[in-house]
């Protein structure tokens, strides 16, 4: 065979710093404090809470279609918090609550998004976030571009663009990755590989051994990690965003972590997902693995974690009091914001909507 | 005034069907009478797509042909214009028209215009199956109603059923022709709207409208979920303000059954379009410069247009103020009447 590139069928083993039992890997020296790995920790917790009690509003009728981040959380967070708020922009796919929240959006603003409510996607004006993307890929493309125009304006900031396994089968994540690669834009590509798209399942969606080998196909490093070790995602994400503030151009990290719920609050996964795959991920649990880690050093403890949950239910409540104090959703929310300079059509239409004369 | 029998034809045996329902059955009947039918898109097999509406046909068809395909619009719509070069029938579907924008490049480039391009060498018997329109709170850029889109897209055919007995016999006749057609299904009426359906084969030819209602003062035109509502709307129309409103469902707006336009509009000379796309350049735009044309002089008012406005489909909390609801249906009916 005259082929010089070929597969060689071999998946990396994804980076870990912590093992299920919470066990340090010997050798590793952790990019993350103790009390950033408790912030942390805190976060998804918080995140854990909100998907409980948005499946229950979902149910109640309250609350639109929702996915919820339970399995993934530190994947998000340990990436998230590798970031600098400040400067660095996190552009979202929609599973990435705890990114949203840690770049500084309110959760009553979140909130307001899935009630169906447009205040809910005005993002504070200094929030370095994107709007959440609905349209599968297509944050991707729009991430390369800010993050070329950070660098054209040395803003020193750079871009972590979140995407699921699925997404990155659409075209608009191979062009970016081209442009990225070509542009040495500062952009790090966050690939949550949760094993499923709705119900495709990971080898469906490509027969590459590893999403992450794809990268040097583009012209820069990829890399897998254990997406359910906060340390691991945290450590791997700095070097990422610490090269490409450096210049040194993109890098695509594929997090393996599993969905542990259904694809959102429509989906059935009981007609797709086999439970034995569900139960050998139980006990791998992202946020049982932090309190471990925490625990054997003295540094948590069921007590403590009390208190944290019921911090973080009244956290959740009040950010729902907030919530539901904005203004109802009115006919007029549709005509504003459409254009700087509204054509007279459809101010004529606003005004034969709202009943008054325009 | 009397609400005609929808479907006199009907064979002798019917069973009650959801419009979900009666898609899968023509899905069903035509592949297995068909082995060069395949059905490919996201979802489509295992799970039996979002809606359920491929539910089933794995099993009973095979991972051969029908195919959960890697998550990516322009390649399952490029990918079917292959498969048809090489003799298939492929069906594929779009999990919902909002992402059609993804394949775009592929139907309006490519699909639609192949057999045009290869003068006649491929001919292009592809379905592209999607559910459209709102009013089901789905999330962000799931719901709009991008027909005009396609039906601005010469070579393509685009139909929209409104009811059960329609969207087995037209997809039957979709699969069957031999252009591409984008077969429009109504989210909203997927599992609401039911009726009679032959078990059997049948077809309902694309291209022939249907007078839902008969009446006398006004007639309302629509197609897809917006018939549901223009029949709703007739109803309140009787029995609160004493009008007798004639319902046109076009099933197809591309090709656009002119005659039966003509016919319905000739039978009172009072014409509401019923769309759930914006106003500009949507479909009834095309409507109302067809009727000017062909049946000017039995417009006894301007033509009224109810349609969503000149924006964006918002969020699920404002929809009920974007997508036309019963009432809008009936202003617009007082309008064209109190000229
Ligand atoms: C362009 C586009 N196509 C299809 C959909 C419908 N859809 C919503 S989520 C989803 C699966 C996404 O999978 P993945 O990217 O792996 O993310 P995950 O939900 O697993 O986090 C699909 C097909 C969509 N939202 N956008």
């Amino acid at each position: 065979m005259l082929a010089q590139f070929v597969p060689d069928g071999t998946a990396p083993s994804p980076i870990q710093y912590l093992a299920a039992d919470g066990a340090l890997a010997e050798g590793v020296t952790p990019s993350m404090s103790d009390d950033e790995v408790r912030a942390g920790l805190r976060l998804m917790m918080l995140t854990r809470a909100f998907d409980t009690k948005a499946m229950s509003l979902q149910r109640q009728g309250r609350f639109g279609t929702f996915s919820q981040v339970t399995g993934q959380e530190a994947s998000i967070v340990g990436s998230a918090s590798a970031l600098d708020p400040r400067i660095d922009w996190v552009v979202p796919q929609y599973r990435e609550l705890p990114a949203l929240l840690r770049q500084g959006l309110p959760l009553s603003s979140f909130m307001l998004y899935f009630m169906g409510n447009l205040a809910g996607s005005r993002i504070p004006d200094n929030v370095n976030i994107l709007p959440i993307q609905i349209s599968l890929a297509a944050q991707i493309p729009q991430a390369v571009g800010l993050a070329w125009g950070l660098q054209l304006q040395q803003t020193g900031g750079v871009v972590i663009v979140y995407f699921g396994d699925g997404a990155s089968s659409e075209g608009d994540f191979h062009e970016a990755c081209n442009l990225a690669g070509v542009l040495k834009a500062p952009v790090v590509f966050m690939l949550s590989n949760n094993g499923w798209a709705i119900s495709t399942p990971r080898h469906k969606q490509s027969a590459a051994t590893s999403l992450a080998a794809r990268a040097p196909g583009y012209g820069f490093p990829g890399v897998v990690v254990d997406g359910n070790d906060l340390l691991a995602v945290h450590a791997v994400t700095s070097e990422a965003v610490a090269r490409a503030r450096a210049g040194e151009g993109p890098t695509l990290i594929e997090s393996v972590t599993y969905r542990m719920g259904p694809h959102n609050t429509a989906d059935d996964p009981t007609r797709y997902v086999v439970a034995s795959e569900l139960d050998a991920w139980k006990p791998l649990d992202p946020i049982a693995r932090v309190q471990r880690h925490l625990t054997a050093r003295g540094l948590w403890s069921d007590d403590q974690c009390q208190v944290v949950e019921a911090e973080l239910s009244a956290e959740i409540e009040e950010a729902l009091v907030v919530a539901r104090a904005a203004p109802p959703p009115s006919a007029s929310q549709l005509f504003d914001h459409v254009y700087a300079d509204a054509p007279a059509t459809m101010l004529r239409q606003r005004a034969a909507r709202l009943g008054v004369t325009a | 005034m009397t609400a005609t029998t929808n479907h006199a034809d009907t064979p002798a045996f019917t069973e009650t069907m959801t419009m979900i329902e009666a898609i899968r059955d023509a899905l069903t009947l035509e592949m297995a009478r068909d082995e060069r039918v395949v059905v490919l898109g996201e979802d489509v097999g295992v799970l039996g797509g979002v809606f359920r509406a491929t539910d089933g046909l794995q099993q009973r068809f095979g991972e051969r042909r029908v195919i959960d395909t890697p998550l990516a619009e322009g390649v399952i719509i490029g990918a079917a214009v292959g498969l048809a070069v090489s003799g298939l029938i492929p069906v594929p579907e779009l999990q919902f028209l909002g992402f059609g924008h993804q394949a775009f490049h592929q139907i309006g480039q490519q699909v639609a215009r192949f057999r045009f391009r290869s003068q006649g060498r491929h001919p292009m018997p592809i379905t592209i199956r999607s559910p459209f329109g709102g009013g089901v709170r789905t999330p962000e850029l799931h719901s709009d109603a991008f027909e005009a889109m396609y039906t601005n897209t010469p070579g393509l055919k685009v139909v929209t059923p409104a009811d059960a007995y329609d969207a087995k016999g037209m997809l039957l006749a979709a699969i069957r022709d031999p252009d591409p057609v984008l077969f429009l299904e109504p989210l909203r009426g997927y599992r609401l709207v039911s009726g009679e359906v032959p078990t059997g084969d049948y077809m309902v030819p694309l291209g022939r409208s249907n007078v839902v209602r008969e009446g006398d003062d006004v007639t309302l035109i629509a197609y897809s979920a917006a018939v549901q509502m223009c029949m709703k709307a007739a109803g309140v129309l009787s029995s609160e303000h004493g009008v007798s409103a004639h319902v046109l469902d076009l099933r197809s707006l591309v090709p656009l059954d002119v005659e039966g336009l003509v016919a319905a509009v000739e039978r009172t000379g009072r014409v509401v379009i019923v769309h759930e796309a914006p106003l500009t350049s949507g479909f009834g735009a095309e409507l109302a410069a067809t009727i000017q044309r062909e049946a000017f002089y039995s417009l006894q008012v301007p033509i009224e247009r109810v349609t969503a406005p000149d924006t964006p489909y918002p969020l699920g909390g404002t929809e009920d103020f974007y997508v036309p609801q019963i009432s809008d249906v009936v202003r617009g009916v007082l309008t064209a009447m109190e000229r």
